[in-house]
């Protein structure tokens, strides 16, 4: 399994965390809040981390394109708001609407993504740069009508920030949670993500999924055998968009507020950074990379905050974490040299 | 028969209908084009050279620019004034990226064929580190010479660093007002000077060779041209006149928004070179200066078209950052088949090309439709039509 060979910069990671840890211990942060957030962040960022296998399975390369899929799943939260359907049903609601605006945008995206293969990553990025400022259009003129998601005065367009305490947030992080001493531990929100990892990993062993990995490893095989190369990518692409859609209710609901505007720009590069750093990339990316590299990196975001507050300026852990997040990818680009990128390697 | 590129002509349209929206002067948005021409025209021919070369669109001139707003720095750490400071920061700058240019090509040469987002994760790497440098090392790993600069706490730059010392020093020179217009000639004509050296480096052999590494890397090396070396050296001068660019700029501007001021100058140089009517494979002098006067033009009525037509200006803002970013992205697909269809692959495996081209014609027809004009199908693509219609 790919996602248990160690690499250098999953290597080097470990050691920058164990250093954190140790100057955390050092300086006297509690360790319980660290753990806590640790496991909040995974399944908070780890859907959209997910989000990034069925595309990289059949060949297409790392999804620089998340913003499509994020815009799906805002769009669905801001429905959801603007009914008003608070708590667990509201959350589910969302998810519905993301999935279905999802699925939406994904076949439009798929489509064009089909007419540059082997070139999906650069595309993919300015679709989604461009698509995130199409949709700054949107916001600002779409007719919602609840006063919480309008600017207080004038009275139309979508606040930049909308929080969610009194609808959905935070419904799925307080879900079953064990609290144990200091320690609190988001058990309804581990289900969730862990469910729908299994649910992906079982997915990858259907008969679509067998056509999605097919196509991957080898389009003009797949072809031979009766794969319509460009329908399998299609599925494989719209249920990216999907996933990310979903990510991102998750994601939100978590973090408390709905980001709108210009938010989703850079939200690719964290999450194409965790499953380089979990050991995925070519397409035999499994579910066990994007664990473990969410695990990974967003341990380092959560523990390098603190630090950095403690040590340097404030506004050092952000730059940090640009570095750490850039560098990663970077990392992969020059030195890992086994990635599928459809017709152009066979 | 003879390719007439698209976009310069929706440029020109998008631009007709701001402007008429924005009810702005003539003389006015004239004025504008032309400071912003003399502005950005030097960074936007940065993008040429590795264009040429075959690597795509240069995301890292973000690079070139931190080099300069490094040496702009550097040059009112010491306090040296005027003209002087201006040129030690240019000769400090200009030494920073011939070094940073060298290992930008070093690092794609390694990544041939994904060069486009190997550069634009470079920009950001690089966009982190020099904001850690002045933000923390300013202070700590050199001293706070300038006071004036730093921030209150001791150290790190502050945001915003006035550049009184510099200002307009070379864009006051030999200025020429004709009525309501007002003509920057010095500025100009370092632009068209720019111009004109890149358009003759071309035809030397170092700018032969660059074209006939961007065309075949394998053909080029049959030649007798080292592709690698080639490509740095491209990679270098990119950087220098992305440097030299911001310069400029900068000077122009009078302002130095130290942790901003290099932000998307990458993505606003590629959108203007590519609305001259630039490809991915292929760029040219004249469409840096087409294309700087239509995507500038647009520009500047962009916020106050939309002001007049929704009543809010941030919607032309966005509208102009989707502009942007959608003119790279259209680029993008528009080119992509140029590479699926790279000579060499043709011969090793004729049936899969076939197929692509099958595909392409299929799911690719209506939406290319929709960008083509009459005249634009080449004979090449006749020819590929015809042979993939035999074929199959």
């Amino acid at each position: 399994m790919s996602a248990l060979r160690p690499g250098m910069p999953r290597i080097i990671i470990l050691v920058f965390l164990l250093l954190m840890i140790i100057v955390a211990a050092r300086a006297g942060i509690p360790a319980s809040g660290l753990v806590n957030d640790s496991l909040v962040r995974l399944f908070m960022n780890g859907v959209l981390v997910l989000s990034l296998l069925p595309m990289l399975r059949v060949g297409a390369g790392i999804n620089y394109g998340l913003p499509v899929g994020i815009l799906a799943g805002l769009l669905g939260m801001a429905v959801t708001v603007n009914l008003g359907v608070a708590s667990l049903p509201g959350f589910l609601l969302s998810l519905l609407l993301a999935g279905f605006f999802g699925v939406a945008l994904g076949l439009p995206y798929a489509r064009v993504l089909n007419l540059v293969k082997g070139r999906e990553e650069i595309a993919g990025l300015f679709i989604g740069f461009a698509s995130v400022y199409a949709m700054c259009f949107f916001w600002a003129v779409a007719p919602f009508q609840n006063p919480e998601m309008l600017w207080p005065i004038g009275g139309h367009g979508l606040r930049p920030t909308i929080g969610l305490t009194t609808t959905f947030g935070r419904s799925l992080n307080h879900l079953g949670q064990l609290h144990l001493g200091d320690l609190v531990l988001p058990l309804g929100g581990l289900a969730f993500f862990l469910l729908l990892c299994g649910l992906l990993h079982f997915f990858f062993y259907s008969k679509t999924g067998l056509a999605i990995t097919a196509v991957g490893e080898n389009p003009s095989f797949a072809r031979i055998n009766g794969l319509q190369v460009d329908r399998v990518r299609s599925q494989a692409i719209v249920l990216s968009t999907v996933i990310a859609a979903l990510g991102i209710c998750v994601y939100a609901q978590s973090y408390g507020f709905l980001e709108l505007y210009e938010a989703p720009l850079m939200m690719a590069f964290p999450a194409a950074s965790a499953i380089l750093l979990g050991g995925g990339g070519g397409y035999h990316s499994g579910v066990g990379a994007a664990i473990i590299g969410t695990f990974l990196f967003q341990s380092v975001y959560v523990v390098s905050g603190p630090v950095a507050n403690c040590l340097l300026v404030p506004e050092l852990s952000e730059i940090v974490r640009v570095i750490l997040t850039s560098g990663i990818i970077l990392y992969a680009l020059v030195f890992m040299e086994e990635r599928g990128s459809g017709d152009e390697e066979n | 028969m003879k390719r007439i590129n698209p976009v310069p002509l929706l440029f020109l349209a998008l631009s007709l209908v701001g402007w008429y929206y924005s009810q702005l002067g003539p003389a006015f948005v004239a004025n504008e084009v032309i400071t912003r021409l003399g502005r950005d025209g030097i960074m936007v021919l940065a993008m040429i050279i590795p264009i040429a070369a075959g690597m795509g669109i240069n995301f890292a001139v973000t690079v070139g620019a931190m080099c300069a707003q490094t040496g702009l720095l550097a040059a009112i750490i010491y306090g040296v004034r005027g003209l002087p400071g201006l040129m030690l920061a240019a000769v400090l700058a200009l030494v920073l990226a011939v070094g940073l240019g060298w290992v930008l090509g070093h690092t794609l040469n390694r990544v041939k064929g994904r060069e486009m987002i190997t550069t634009i994760i470079i920009g950001f790497l690089a966009n982190g580190l020099y904001q850690f440098i002045f933000l923390f090392g300013y202070g700590h790993w050199f001293p706070a010479l300038n006071r004036e600069i730093a921030l209150s706490r001791g150290y790190g730059v502050r945001n915003m660093v006035d550049l009184e010392a510099y200002r307009n020093v070379l864009d006051r020179v030999w200025t020429l007002e004709l009525g309501e217009l007002r003509l920057p000639l010095f500025m100009l004509g370092m632009v068209l000077l720019a111009c004109l050296l890149l358009a003759y480096l071309f035809k030397t052999r170092l700018g032969r060779s660059i074209e006939a590494v961007g065309m075949d890397l394998e053909k080029a090396a049959l030649l007798g041209i080292d592709a690698n070396r080639t490509r740095v050296t491209a990679m270098v001068l990119s950087t220098v006149v992305a440097c030299l660019g911001q310069l400029v700029f900068l000077q122009n501007i009078g302002m130095l928004n130290v942790y901003t001021a290099h932000l998307n100058t990458d993505i606003f140089s590629a959108a203007a070179l590519l609305a001259g009517g630039a490809t991915i494979k292929e760029a040219r002098v004249r469409h840096a200066v087409i294309g700087i006067i239509l995507f500038h033009s647009l520009f500047i009525v962009s916020p106050q078209a939309g002001q007049n037509l929704f009543g809010n200006a941030a919607l032309g803002e966005y509208f102009r950052s989707f502009v942007a970013y959608g003119t790279i992205a259209l680029a993008l697909i528009l080119n992509v088949r140029h590479w699926n269809a790279k000579p060499g692959k043709k011969e090793k495996n004729n049936h899969k090309q076939t197929f692509v081209r099958k595909l392409w014609y299929n799911m690719g027809q209506d939406i290319i439709g929709r960008f083509t004009l009459p005249g634009w199908k080449s004979t090449h693509q006749q020819a590929e039509r015809g042979r993939s219609n035999g074929g199959g």
